[in-house]
This record gives structure tokens, C-alpha cells and sequence, in this order.
């Protein structure tokens, strides 16, 4: 499988980013071996257990579209191929959802002084009969996960325990989120480089 | 024995509430962590799962073991890691790199790993006063260090949302004396701590530091 982070910064084989990426051979290779974890399609093709290929891919595009990546574009076509529906609702809900970040509350103490309010998102009535309740609840999430972190709680996973998922959907999904959050900063890193290195 | 798995299955649907006072303020001390959600016990591990840690005394870990309910990509997450923090190839001094999470964790508002990873980078470069002013008065006080103020800025502005990262923190990079690998390192650093923040704030939280 091409390199994913190669293909949305543009690194050609010979290329000086492509020789500057190999003095880390392992956190590339994993890089990518994190993102075939997450989006791969299993050989048999089975659905896996407990995030479904299309939750996958609607929380990814939801991820990087919330963070104003211009990888948004790539994983925009991964979830069109699936359920062009599903992208359509999203983009029709992000303009209500995209803000700045990261922003939220410290607990009581010195650090409250440092609170900063934002947009808490609550997924639309017609949003969620669109893409259904279960992940409505996990969309939600990724926007906690994206733009205020620190207001994350036991409440807020109580959430979608309740709304269907597992324990293990919890942690994959948590991880789907998180690991896009490090690729959309290293493409972003690695593009400015690159107009630096010409 | 039937009723017995079932009531484990209902308790695995159910968030873990602590009852002890989590840290409030960025700290340098040694602190735990809790999940609130049952990691996977001891006895379930299998070989995929020991893959997955990657390190085998890490299933001593709440955090990791209830990672390693998906062990495929906490295996590539932790091996993503260990490159970009331990290969000791050019680039970026350790103590840089520790900045680079310590400044992102500090921006996300992990208390967690801000104490980590502040106590690393006071470790390496026995300058735990800039690092304790890093933690106090945020990543904008001042650091007499151009590299410091360089890693620091360029780790703040890739956690922005939207990017903030630009030519000019690249040019800042150079201009401290870094070369093309540590500013590689440091990109990676402060994105890598993106992926980490997010973990260790939304499933579970700090104990306090043991007296």
C-alpha cells in the first residue's frame, strides 16, 4: 500500500523529504502500519467487530474536517466510495461544528483561571436520523476529542456506552481519532518543510 | 458459570468512577493514572496482545492494558513512539524532544502527560527551573534558549486548530542552529503528543503523586 502521509504531503521516491523521513524508518513504517490498523480492509473482508468500516471512515473524515486539515479531501474520498450519503450529511453539519481550539476547563483549582469556553456540539435531529443514534453519539465525541480534550470525562464515555458501543469500539475509536490527530500534524509539518526545502 | 459471563459482560458496559481528588495543577511529580473504563485483565492476554505492548511489563499498566483491547494499533502506536523519541540517530536532542511533548501536552491541557514528559526534559537537560516556568506560566514565558523558544513555538503552533505552523517556524528551527532531521524530530514530537494527549485525557485520569 502507497505511504499515506508520502501521498497527501507529495514525497516521490528520491525526493530530499523522502530520504529526510527515512532517518526515522520506524516511525514512518508505523505511521503507516497505524493507519492500514485502523482502515485497512481485512483480507476476508469480514465487517470488524466493533467499529464498522463506515463508522470508521465517517469519525476519520469527521476528525480532519473538524481540525480544517486539508487532508480532508483524501478522507473525504474514502468515506464517498463507502456512503456518499454519509458524506453529504457530514458536510452539511460541519459549518455549525467547525471552530478553534483547543480550548476547555481544567478541574477546580489553580488552573481554572486558564478555562476557556467554546462550542460544545450536540449532533442535529436530522444529522442523527441520517447516521443513526450510535454514531451520532461517537461523532459527538470526536468533537470533544478534536477541540477541547480536557473536558473529557467519565460521563461523556458513559455516553456511548449507552448510545451502543463497546469497550474495545471505545478504545479503537479513541485511537482512530487520536492517531489522525498526529497525521494531520505531521503532513502539516512535513508540507511546510517541503516549500523550505525547495 | 453461564451467569458469571454475563455479569461480566454487563460490568464491561460500564464506565469505572474514581473517588480520589485527580491533580489540578501542572506538576513535575511522579503521578498515576486510572482508567475509567475495566482495561483488559492479566489472565486474557494472549500472544497478539503481548505483541501489541510491545514491551511485556507494560501489561502492568492500566493505560496500556486497556489499549490493548485493539493490540494492532497499539503496537504501531508504541513503535511509532519509540522512533520518534529514542532513535538516537542526529536530529533533535532528547531533551528537545521532551520539550516538544511537554509544550503540545501543556497546549491540550494534559496535567498528565505534561508531568511526564517536563520531568524528562529536566532529566536531560538539568535545567528544571525553565522547564518548572514552562509549566507555571505557560508556553509564552519566557526562554532565554533560542532552540527552547523555537521547539517550543513550533510544538505550540501544530497543536493550534487551525495549523498554525508556518515558513517562519521553520525558519526560527534553522536560525537556533537545527538541522533538517531535528526539525523533523520536532514536528513529529509535538504531533505525536497530539495523538497521545487525546488518549490519556478521555479514558481515565491522574492519581495524585505518591508522598
Amino acid at each position: 500500500m502507497t505511504d499515506v502521509i508520502d501521498r497527501l504531503v507529495g514525497i516521490a521516491p528520491g525526493d530530499p523529504l523522502d530520504a529526510l523521513r527515512d532517518q526515522r524508518p520506524n516511525a514512518r513504517a508505523n505511521a503507516q502500519a497505524s493507519f492500514e490498523a485502523l482502515f485497512g480492509v481485512p483480507d476476508d473482508a469480514t465487517e470488524p467487530e466493533n467499529v464498522t468500516r463506515l463508522e470508521r471512515l465517517a469519525l476519520g473524515y469527521w476528525t480532519v474536517a473538524l481540525s480544517q486539515s486539508p487532508t480532508a479531501r483524501f478522507y473525504g474520498g474514502l468515506l464517498a466510495a463507502e456512503d456518499s450519503a454519509a458524506l453529504a450529511a457530514l458536510d452539511a453539519a460541519l459549518p455549525c461544528a467547525v471552530t478553534s481550539g483547543p480550548y476547555g476547563d481544567y478541574p477546580d483549582g489553580p488552573l481554572t483561571v486558564e478555562n476557556v469556553a467554546g462550542l460544545v456540539w450536540e449532533p442535529s435531529a436530522a444529522l442523527t436520523a441520517a447516521l443513526g443514534a450510535r454514531l451520532a453519539a461517537a461523532l459527538a465525541h470526536t468533537h470533544l476529542l478534536v477541540y477541547r480534550p480536557r473536558d473529557s470525562s467519565a460521563d461523556a464515555l458513559q455516553r456511548l456506552l449507552d448510545a451502543g458501543w463497546t469497550t474495545t469500539g471505545i478504545v479503537t475509536l479513541s485511537q482512530l481519532v487520536a492517531f489522525l490527530s498526529f497525521q494531520l500534524r505531521v503532513v502539516a509539518g512535513l508540507t511546510v518543510l517541503k516549500g523550505e526545502l525547495a | 458459570m453461564s451467569e458469571q459471563i454475563v455479569s461480566e459482560e454487563v460490568a464491561a458496559e460500564h464506565v469505572v468512577r474514581h473517588t480520589f481528588e485527580a491533580p489540578n495543577a501542572f506538576t513535575q511529580a511522579e503521578l498515576g493514572w486510572e482508567a475509567w473504563l475495566e482495561p483488559l485483565p492479566l489472565e486474557d492476554l494472549t500472544e497478539r496482545h503481548y505483541d501489541g505492548l510491545v514491551d511485556k511489563g507494560r501489561a502492568n499498566s492500566p493505560y496500556f492494558r486497556l489499549l490493548v483491547r485493539d493490540p494492532e494499533i497499539l503496537g504501531a502506536r508504541t513503535r511509532t513512539d519509540n522512533d520518534i523519541f529514542y532513535n538516537e540517530k542526529g536530529g533533535l536532542t532528547r531533551a528537545l524532544r521532551e520539550l516538544s511533548a511537554a509544550s503540545a501536552s501543556r497546549t491540550n491541557g494534559c496535567i498528565f502527560c505534561a508531568s511526564v514528559h517536563s520531568r524528562f526534559a529536566s532529566h536531560h537537560s538539568k535545567r528544571r527551573d525553565d522547564v518548572q516556568r514552562l509549566l507555571d506560566e505557560g508556553t509564552a514565558a519566557e526562554q532565554d534558549d533560542p532552540q527552547w523558544r523555537a521547539v517550543i513555538d513550533a510544538s505550540v503552533a501544530l497543536t493550534a486548530i487551525p495549523n498554525d505552523f508556518g515558513p517562519d517556524h521553520i525558519r526560527a528551527l534553522r536560525e537556533a542552529g537545527l538541522d533538517d532531521v531535528a526539525i523533523i524530530d520536532a514536528i513529529n514530537g509535538a504531533a505525536f503528543f497530539n495523538w497521545a494527549n487525546r488518549l490519556m485525557l478521555s479514558l481515565g485520569e491522574p492519581t495524585p503523586p505518591k508522598e
